[in-house]
């Protein structure tokens, strides 16, 4: 029982979990209706982008410390789930504005900044193959991994204080009923479950794919 | 020769270097006039309409011929391996950056005083005031500290004119939000408190990012 | 007042187990030299070799991935700029910024190795490279000669101790070529530690005391010119490298 199948295996019991939850359990919010649920797949990817992205922040200052490319795989890994997670969460938000503000797409300080960290992001993986030489691409990515985390919050920020001017629709008014509660828990320990298996697998790959490389490089 | 001393050096080579051959302040000069133009006659409708997106085409005029000017930083250290005929002097690489970050500064401010009163001129708008001028020195300085770190990994980087603004402007876009928002509120007289949260915000970016480039900087000229 | 040798001081350069690696790619194998002071080696080796790689290591342009090196017992990591203060290098690339004169370019570099009395030394060196008359013009209207010969006053202005020069005749024309040796290693007076990586077998026994060939990152062969005539070092050469020269 290697961590890999115990992790899968969580995970679709917890996948599982939540679908019951989102779609059978938990009543139809009042004011928007059914379309609501997609807010319990919404915000645990957002909360996993942002994990995925503090994770790559953290072992890219690893990796330039210890310069060790077992660091830089970790990071690396961490960006491509964390891409994937951030343009679910677009997607999702954006079929969320669609039937309740009318809209594909809103200036919203939460879409807006997300949409920042989804080019940054892109930029990540795009300075790690535009790097000239193969020491040169982990380096530089780790760079935008550091700079882009702090950097989100303040976009975030001056977006917030941006929009204030202009609100949006608030998402809720009053608190979240003890079973909207629960389901969101559920989701957002699901998703988490779900990012961990994918990095271990992604992981796995690069560290075979490295090793393929290096038994070429001493093979010539 | 202290640090400083040392930088300035690095900074005045290539304000030097730049005007003797003044290709590229002259490249950026035209770039912002047209840029303004063009938006004139993009959203020039009426005088109001103008009035509104004046901040924003200043600032996007800015941005885009920052980034234009940050993309040559680089071009002549990598030419005849200056870069690692620096690295070989008992220097530092902070200097090196310190000394990029100074020119680059000098060069986007004096594009900026130059393309100022053309703005003016063009927009019939209050320009030369106080704080419009401390609102752009403020946001070029965090432009040219996030954008000397950039410009050096872009110059390492294959298709180098396309990298900097895909992996720079997203990050400086608090700089770009914050001096649009208190330009616009610079531009119809409003006082200094009115516009301190922005500049709060121009400052905080200034500070944080001349500490994480600085620290970042050795870590992307190195092999 | 210098920082106390803490290995022999005889030996001007020492390096121990030195590797560079670029991401997957070894550069150096595990390098280990010793360079008296006053000698002078040659370094072969073909193309990817690793000869670049080194020289920028001792020059403390590149960090190595592990090793020691130490410059007159001072370590390169602790004790940088001290290094680099004793460290002159010249390279197939110039290292001179073309828009700027010749003595500009001087300046700058005068600053930058905090060079006392600048203006003089800067008369000095150009004599020494018969630049004189030309101080005032930009570097890019020189030929390449003439700005190898301006990189090597560059190189020379903090009177180095020990020179490093990565196949600086690259280029060159024959004339060009003897001033840079001349220049470099001057007859009378005191010889400078030299570290130089050439193409040529020839010139390189000439002008060197010891020779080391590098293959794929690795020292293959060492000796000394007393001991090798220049066919046995052909033949050596062919032998490690598989490459003729």
């Amino acid at each position: 029982m290697n961590v890999r199948n115990i992790l899968l295996g969580c995970a679709v019991a917890l996948m599982a979990a939540s679908l019951y939850l989102v779609f059978l359990y938990v009543p139809t919010e009042a004011t928007m209706g059914v379309v609501q649920r997609i807010f319990y797949f919404h915000v645990p990817l957002a909360w996993v982008a942002f994990l995925a992205f503090f994770i790559v922040f953290a072992f890219s200052i690893i990796y330039l410390w210890k310069r060790a490319e077992k660091w830089d795989v970790i990071a690396s890994a961490s960006a491509e789930v964390g891409t994937v997670f951030t343009t679910l969460f677009l997607a999702t938000g954006s079929i969320w504005a669609r039937p309740v503000w009318g809209v594909w797409w809103t200036w919203d300080p939460r879409l807006t900044s997300a949409l920042i960290l989804w080019i940054i992001y892109i930029a990540y993986h795009l300075v790690r193959t535009h790097a000239d030489g193969g020491s040169r691409g982990p380096r530089f990515a780790a760079v935008v991994g550091i700079v882009g985390f702090i950097d989100v919050p303040i976009v975030a920020l001056a977006i917030t204080l941006w929009r204030t001017q202009h609100p949006g629709p608030a998402i809720f008014q009053g608190g979240l009923a003890p079973s909207m509660m629960l389901t969101l828990m559920v989701c957002l320990v699901a998703f988490t479950v779900l990012y961990a298996l994918f990095m271990l697998l992604r992981i796995a790959m690069k560290n075979d794919e490295r090793e393929i490389r290096r038994l070429k490089l001493t093979r010539s | 020769m202290s640090f400083w001393n040392k930088a300035l050096t690095i900074a005045w080579k290539d304000v030097i270097s730049e005007m003797r051959t003044r290709e590229i302040i002259i490249s950026v000069l035209v770039f912002a006039i047209l840029v303004i133009v063009i938006f004139n006659f993009a959203f020039g409708e009426t005088r109001e309409m103008l009035t509104a997106v004046a901040p924003g085409i200043l600032w996007v005029t800015f941005a885009f011929s920052g980034v234009l000017s940050l993309n040559r930083a680089f071009v002549g250290e990598k030419e005849d391996g200056c870069l690692e005929g620096l690295m070989a002097c008992p220097i530092g690489r902070e200097v090196i950056y310190v000394g990029k970050l100074l020119g680059s500064l000098l060069f986007m401010l004096a594009v900026e005083a130059i393309a100022l009163p053309v703005f003016a001129l063009l927009f019939n708008l209050p320009v030369l005031s106080p704080e419009l001028i401390t609102i752009t020195v403020l946001a070029t300085i965090g432009f040219a500290a996030l954008g000397t770190l950039f410009s050096a990994l872009a110059t390492n980087t294959r298709a180098r004119e396309m990298v900097l603004p895909i992996l720079f402007l997203p990050l400086v876009v608090p700089v770009i939000i914050a001096a649009v928002k208190a330009t616009g509120l610079a531009l119809a007289g409003q006082s200094w408190a009115a516009m301190s949260t922005w500049l709060y915000m121009i400052t905080a970016f200034d500070i944080v990012f001349l500490v994480v480039s600085y620290l970042t900087f050795p870590f992307v000229i190195e092999e | 007042m210098d920082k106390p040798a803490r290995d022999i001081p005889e030996l001007a350069i020492q390096v121990r187990g030195l590797t560079k690696s670029f991401g997957d790619c070894p550069a150096l194998r595990g390098i280990d030299l010793n360079v008296r002071r006053g000698e002078s080696v040659a370094v072969f080796g073909p193309n990817g070799a690793g000869k670049t790689t080194l020289i920028k290591i001792l020059a403390a342009i590149m960090n190595p991935s592990s090793g020691e090196v130490l410059i007159d017992g001072l370590s390169i990591k602790d004790t940088t700029y001290e290094v680099q203060r004793r460290i002159g290098i010249v390279s197939h690339q110039t290292f001179l910024y073309a828009n700027l004169t010749a003595y500009e370019n001087l300046k700058f570099y005068g600053r930058m190795y905090d060079v006392p009395g600048t203006d003089e030394r800067i008369r000095e060196v150009a004599e020494m490279v018969g630049m004189t008359s030309r101080l005032n013009d930009k570097v890019g209207t020189f030929s390449r000669g003439m700005q190898q010969r301006l990189s090597i006053a560059r190189s020379l202005l903090h009177k180095p101790s020990i020179m490093l020069l990565d196949e600086p005749e690259t280029g060159l024309d024959q004339r060009a070529i003897s001033l840079l040796w001349k220049v470099i290693r001057p007859d009378g007076g005191e010889r400078r530690t030299t570290v130089f990586s050439t193409h040529s077998l020839e010139r390189g026994r000439e002008l060197a005391d010891r020779f080391i060939i590098l293959n794929k990152g690795r020292a293959v062969f060492e000796d000394t010119k007393h001991r090798l005539d220049l066919d046995g070092l052909r033949e050596a050469y062919q032998r490690t490298t598989g490459a003729s020269v």
